[in-house]
C-alpha cells in the first residue's frame, strides 16, 4: 500500500461526502422549504400544487441523507461516533420529522376526513427537520467537547443562541430555494405568491449571511485568523464578493420575474456559503480539534469503499439528473390524486 | 429520581426500531420475487389473471416498501446515536459493509422501482420485467450486505485489532464469515415464507368470502406450492444454522435450550421458566436424551451448559428460550399447513375446505412472528457481546444520558405507532378492494410520478 494513501484517502472521502451532503442540502432543501411554506399558501389548490411539484422527487432526495450517514460511518467512523451522540436528541427529532413528512406524501391523498392530519404532518415534519439541520450546522461550527476520541459533553450543550439563529437561517435558505423551485414549476396565483415570498426570503437570507459573517469570526479567533490573514484575504475575497453579487442577482431576478435565475442564483448562494464554511473549518471534521485525518477510517477500509464508489456514485448522480430531466415538463401532477 | 440504565434503554430503543424495520424487508424481499415470478408467468402464458394479480400486489408492495425506506433511514443513524463506541471501534469494518448496501442496493431499487410500479403501459414488456427483476435482486443484495455485517458481529473473522480499533485484514473472510452463509439462507428463506403466508392467507380470505375467486386460487395455489417444500427446507437450514451456532456461539445455544449444566445425553426441554438468579429451570417439562440428538446429531453428544460461563459472560436465557420455541412452533405450523394443504390439493379440495382456508387466514402473519422471534433468539442470545468475544454491549454505548434515550423511545413508539396504524389500515383497504379485472390505463402524469414508491397504491 502506498505510503501516501493515509494522507490522500481522507481528502478524497471528505470531498465525496462534502459533495454528497451538498447535493442533499440542495435537493431536500427545496422540498423541505415547500413543507415550511405549506401552511402559508394562499389556498387549498396551491397547497395541492406545491405538494405535487415535489412528490416525484422526495424519495430520491432523501437517499442522499442515507448516503451521508452511511458514508460518514464508513469513511470517518470517529466523527460519526462523536457527532451523533453529541446531537442525540435533535438528530432523532429530525428523523421523526422526516418520517412524518415522508408518509404524509403518501397518505394525504388517500385520506378523506383526516387530510388535515397529514397536512400538519407534512408542514410540521418539514419545518422540524429543516430547523434541526440548521441547528446541526451551527453546532458543527461551534464545535464539540471531545475527550479521548469520544463526546464528553451534555445532552443540551449544542443549544446556544448561535445555534438557534443558524436553525432559522437555514430554514430561510430552504424557503428561498422552495420559492425558486415553485417559480419554475408553477403558474398563476401560486407563482405570483412565490415571487412575493421569495422577495422576503432573499432579504432574510442576506441578513443572516451578514450576521454570520460578523458573528462567526468574532466568536472563533482561529476562523478570523484564517480569513483575515494577509495572504488569504486576497485569495478568499471572491467568496464574499460573489455572494453579495448573487444576493443582488436573486433580488433583481425576482423583481424582473425571471423564471430560472432565482433558483439557479439561490443555488449559487448556497454553494458560496458552503464554500465559506469549508474554508472556515477545513481540515476539521469535528471542530475544534479533530481533523479528517484523525477521524479517518483505516486506509484499507477507505480504499475498499472507493472501489465501489468510483463507478457507483457517478451512476447515481447520472440517474438523478436523468430523473429530473425526464420529468421536467410535467407541470400538472393532478392526475396523481 | 430513579436511575435510568442507558444500556438497557438504548437496547430497548434499538430493538424497537429495528424490529419495526425488519417487518417491511421481510415482506418485500419475498414479495418482489413473487411479483417477478407472476410477471414472467404472464409473459409466458399470456393469461391476464397473472397480470391482474401482479398489479394488485404491487400496490401493497409499494406501501410496504415506502415504510421500509423511512424506517431504514433511522437505522443508518442509530449506530451512531446509540452505539458510538461500536461505530468508532468497528467502523472500519461495519461502515464499508453498510455503505456497499446503500451504493449497490439502494441504487438498484430507487432506479427501477418507478418503472416497476408505474411503467406497465409505458415501457416495453422486457424493460418492465428487467425493472421488476432489478428491484427483486436489489432487495436480495441489500439483505446480503446487512446480514454480512450482522453475521460478522456474531462470528467475527478476517479482522485484526490495532490500538483498540478493529481493522479489516481479509475482506473475503470478513464478508463471508462463518455464520453468514447460514444466516443469509435462513433469513431469505424466512422472508419468502413470510410473503407466502401473507399471499396464501389473503387468497384464502378471498375464497372464503367468495370474492375474486380466480385470483384467490392463484394466490393460495402459488403460496402453497412454495411453502409446502420451503417450510421443511427452512427446518433443515435452521438446523444447520443451529449447528454452526453451537460451534461458534455455544452460550447462545445453551440459553435458547435453557441448559444450565454441561453434559452428554441432555434432555430436550419443552417448557420451563428459566431462573437466571438461581441458575435453574422451574416448571420444567423435558424429553430425556433428545436434546443431545437434536443439537449434536448424536445420542451422547456433549452440550455445554450456561454454567460453563461466568454469569457476566453469558446471556439470560429467558428471552432466547421462549423466542426460540415460538419460532420453531411457527415453523412446525407452517410445515403442517403445507402437508395438509398438499393432501387437500391432491384430492381437489384445497379451495373449498373451509376450515383449512380459515386456518390460512388466521396464519397470515405467522412469518412475521417467526422472523421477529428468530431475531430475538439470535440478538439476545449473543449478549453480553455486541461484537462476539471482542466488544461488550455495555461498553459499546454512546455517552448519552438515560433521560435522552427514554425520551426518544417515547417519540419512536408514538411516531411508529401512528404511521404503522395508518399503513396497515391502508394496506387492508387495498386487500378489501381486491384486484381489478380491467385495470384502467394510467395516463402520462402518473408515469412521471415514478419516483414515489407509495404513490402506486393511490391511483383510483
Amino acid at each position: 500500500m502506498s505510503e501516501y494513501l493515509p494522507t490522500i484517502l481522507p481528502l478524497v472521502w471528505a470531498a465525496i461526502l462534502v459533495l454528497g451532503v451538498f447535493i442533499y442540502v440542495l435537493l431536500d432543501g427545496f422540498d423541505l422549504g415547500i413543507g415550511i411554506l405549506f401552511p402559508f399558501a394562499p389556498n387549498h389548490d396551491c397547497r395541492d400544487k406545491m405538494m405535487n411539484s415535489v412528490a416525484p422527487y422526495w424519495d430520491g432526495n432523501e437517499t442522499w441523507l442515507v448516503l451521508g450517514g452511511g458514508g460518514l460511518l464508513a469513511a470517518f467512523p470517529m466523527a460519526y461516533a462523536i457527532f451523533l451522540p453529541a446531537l442525540y436528541l435533535p438528530v432523532i427529532l429530525m428523523l421523526a420529522g422526516l418520517i412524518l413528512r415522508g408518509v404524509a406524501f403518501e397518505f394525504r391523498y388517500k385520506a378523506d376526513t383526516s387530510r388535515w392530519m397529514w397536512d400538519a404532518a407534512f408542514a410540521g415534519g418539514s419545518t422540524l427537520a429543516a430547523l434541526i439541520q440548521g441547528a446541526a450546522v451551527g453546532a458543527f461550527i461551534q464545535g464539540f467537547d471531545v475527550k479521548d476520541g469520544a463526546y464528553a459533553g451534555g445532552a443540551f450543550d449544542w443549544l446556544t443562541p448561535f445555534v438557534l439563529v443558524t436553525a432559522v437561517a437555514l430554514a430561510a435558505g430552504y424557503v428561498l430555494l422552495a420559492c425558486g423551485w415553485l417559480i419554475m414549476k408553477s403558474d398563476g396565483e401560486l407563482r405570483d405568491w412565490a415571487y412575493k415570498v421569495g422577495g422576503y426570503a432573499i432579504f432574510a437570507v442576506a441578513a443572516f449571511i451578514v450576521v454570520f459573517s460578523i458573528w462567526t469570526p468574532l466568536a472563533h479567533e482561529d476562523i478570523a485568523a484564517r480569513w483575515f490573514h494577509p495572504g488569504n484575504l486576497v485569495m478568499l475575497s471572491p467568496v464574499p464578493v460573489l455572494t453579495a453579487l448573487a444576493v443582488v442577482g436573486v433580488w433583481y431576478a425576482l423583481k424582473q420575474r425571471w423564471t430560472y435565475l432565482p433558483f439557479l442564483l439561490s443555488i449559487l448562494i448556497f454553494m458560496l456559503c458552503y464554500t465559506g464554511l469549508a474554508v472556515s473549518l477545513f481540515p476539521f471534521i469535528i471542530p475544534p480539534e479533530v481533523t479528517i485525518w484523525d477521524a479517518a477510517a483505516a486506509p484499507e477500509s477507505q480504499l475498499f469503499m472507493l472501489y465501489g464508489a468510483i463507478p457507483l456514485v457517478p451512476i447515481i448522480v447520472g440517474y438523478t439528473i436523468y430523473s429530473y430531466y425526464s420529468m421536467w415538463h410535467v407541470k400538472d401532477h393532478s392526475a396523481y390524486h | 429520581m430513579f436511575d435510568l440504565d442507558p444500556v438497557l434503554l438504548a437496547r430497548i430503543q434499538f430493538a424497537f426500531t429495528v424490529s419495526f424495520h425488519i417487518l417491511f424487508p421481510s415482506f418485500t424481499i419475498g414479495l418482489s420475487m413473487w411479483l417477478l415470478v407472476l410477471e414472467t408467468m404472464w409473459l409466458r402464458t399470456g393469461k391476464a389473471i397473472y397480470l391482474e394479480t401482479a398489479k394488485h400486489w404491487s400496490k401493497i408492495f409499494a406501501v410496504s416498501f415506502g415504510m421500509g425506506v423511512v424506517s431504514g433511514i433511522v437505522m443508518s443513524y442509530e449506530f451512531g446515536t446509540n452505539w458510538s463506541v461500536l461505530s468508532h471501534a468497528g467502523g472500519n469494518i461495519i461502515g464499508p459493509l453498510l455503505s456497499y448496501e446503500v451504493l449497490t442496493a439502494f441504487f438498484l431499487e430507487a432506479g427501477f422501482l418507478g418503472i416497476m410500479l408505474f411503467g406497465w403501459n409505458h415501457v416495453p414488456k422486457g424493460v418492465h420485467l428487467t425493472a421488476t427483476a432489478a428491484v427483486a435482486f436489489g432487495t436480495l443484495i441489500s439483505a446480503f450486505w446487512i446480514l454480512s455485517a450482522n453475521s460478522w458481529m456474531q462470528t467475527p473473522a478476517g479482522y485484526e485489532v490495532k490500538d483498540g480499533v478493529l481493522h479489516a485484514a481479509d475482506w473475503g473472510e470478513l464478508i463471508f464469515n462463518p455464520s453468514f452463509p447460514y444466516r443469509f439462507a435462513h433469513m431469505v428463506t424466512a422472508a419468502y415464507l413470510t410473503t407466502a403466508f401473507c399471499v396464501g392467507g389473503i387468497g384464502a380470505w378471498y375464497l372464503l368470502h367468495n370474492r375474486n375467486v380466480p385470483h384467490g386460487k392463484v394466490m393460495l395455489g402459488m403460496a402453497l406450492s412454495l411453502f409446502v417444500w420451503l417450510a421443511p427446507t427452512q427446518l433443515l437450514l435452521g438446523d444447520m444454522h443451529g449447528l454452526n451456532t453451537l460451534e461458534h456461539q455455544p452460550a447462545k445455544v445453551a440459553a435458547l435450550e435453557a441448559h444450565w449444566e454441561t453434559g452428554r445425553n441432555v434432555p430436550l426441554i419443552l417448557f420451563a421458566i428459566p431462573d437466571a438468579e438461581e441458575e435453574k429451570n422451574n416448571f420444567e417439562v423435558a424429553i430425556p436424551g433428545l436434546g443431545s440428538l437434536i443439537l449434536t446429531h448424536e445420542w451422547d453428544g456433549e452440550v455445554k451448559g450456561l454454567k460453563e460461563w461466568a454469569p457476566e459472560d453469558r446471556p439470560n436465557p429467558m428471552i432466547p428460550f421462549f423466542a426460540f420455541r415460538i419460532m420453531v412452533g411457527c415453523g412446525l405450523i407452517m410445515i403442517a399447513l403445507g402437508l395438509v394443504g398438499a393432501v387437500l390439493w391432491l384430492r381437489g379440495k384445497l379451495f373449498t375446505t373451509r376450515w383449512y382456508l380459515r386456518a390460512m387466514v388466521i396464519c397470515w402473519p405467522i412469518g412475521f412472528v417467526a422472523v421477529l422471534a428468530g431475531w430475538f433468539v439470535t440478538e439476545v442470545g449473543r449478549q453480553p457481546w455486541v461484537v462476539y468475544n471482542i466488544l461488550r454491549t455495555a461498553d459499546a454505548i454512546s455517552p448519552v444520558p438515560g433521560g435522552s434515550i427514554l425520551t426518544t423511545i417515547i417519540i419512536f413508539v408514538v411516531v411508529y405507532g401512528f404511521i404503522f396504524g395508518a399503513g396497515l389500515y391502508y394496506m387492508a383497504k387495498l386487500v378489501r378492494r381486491g384486484p381489478e379485472a380491467t385495470p384502467p390505463e394510467p395516463d402520462e402524469d402518473e408515469v412521471d410520478l415514478s419516483r414515489r414508491p407509495l404513490a402506486a397504491s393511490g391511483n383510483p
